[in-house]
């Protein structure tokens, strides 16, 4: 039972409210249509898009590209009103690929996995603390923790990965 | 563990991810200065505290974080229904449809 767990280099992220009329223009001035199902999510080059609810999106994209992408939405802000945070620091995303990956997870996480498809991602719990979950292809996954919590979420995987090489 | 649909997410997921959030539909009195003793009381305090059917708020913490209602059965706590928040009250679903 192959699996891998590592940490990723840092990227941008924001956190994204917006609703009603401001959807489509934010949308237009990031370049891509933001995806109005929970757990879709939207790429154009480099940034993505996942939508976590119904009025918030959270949007990846290169270290380099944060300031022109809160340059290009702070220029429509009086058309069309959002709340755009800059949240690159608050996690740390892991990423757990391989055959086993799925069965890793299952330890800390409540949600049938089978049922995310590869390309969604969901806001989900990994043993108490609060994830964001990608499914990055079918044996791959990735995991933006909360920077506090991965002192917690980080051993246990290891302890995970332990006991699956073991064949328990 | 329970499984619980969220309408926003229109999905059905486990418990852990939600909060329960105290009984719904209950208005707070628009003019609270003209409500006597009673009446605040009554809206602070007094729940209906069910056996059976019981309409109350979920929030969906650990996902969408939208609060919305729900039908559960305090007996068997068995979700009868789940709908979205501000929505008016519905009726009871009959026996045979719950999910």
């Amino acid at each position: 039972m192959q699996v891998t767990v590592e940490e990723l280099a840092p990227v941008a992220r924001f956190s994204l409210r917006v609703r009603d009329k401001g959807v489509a223009a934010v949308g237009k001035a990031l370049g891509l249509t933001l995806p109005g199902r929970i757990g879709e999510r939207a790429d154009r080059g480099d940034l993505t898009a996942l939508c976590l609810g119904p009025d918030e999106w959270v949007l990846t994209a290169p270290e380099d590209a944060r300031d022109r992408i809160a340059a290009d939405l702070a220029a429509i802000y009086a058309r069309a009103p959002h709340s755009l945070t800059d949240i690159s620091d608050r996690e740390i995303s892991l990423r757990i690929a391989g055959p086993a990956a799925a069965t890793l997870l299952s330890i800390g996480c409540p949600r049938d996995l089978d049922r995310l498809e590869p390309g969604r991602g969901v806001r989900t719990l990994f043993d108490s603390a609060t994830v964001v979950l990608w499914r990055d292809g079918p044996e791959a996954f990735r995991m933006d923790v909360w920077r506090s919590f991965v002192p917690h979420v980080r051993p246990l995987l290891e302890i995970g990965q332990e006991e699956l090489a073991a064949g328990l | 563990m329970l499984l619980i649909h969220c309408p926003y997410c229109d999905e059905t997921l486990p418990e852990a991810e939600f909060a329960y959030a105290g009984e719904a539909h209950i208005a707070r009195p628009a003019d609270p200065m003209a409500t006597s003793d009673e009446e605040w009381r009554d809206f602070l305090f007094i729940r209906t505290n069910a056996k059976g059917p019981h309409y109350e708020r979920w929030r969906h913490v650990h996902g969408c974080g939208r609060f919305f209602n729900a039908i559960r059965d305090t007996v068997s706590d068995r979700f009868l229904m789940t709908y979205k928040a501000g929505e008016a009250r519905p009726a009871l679903p009959a026996k045979e449809g719950a999910e």
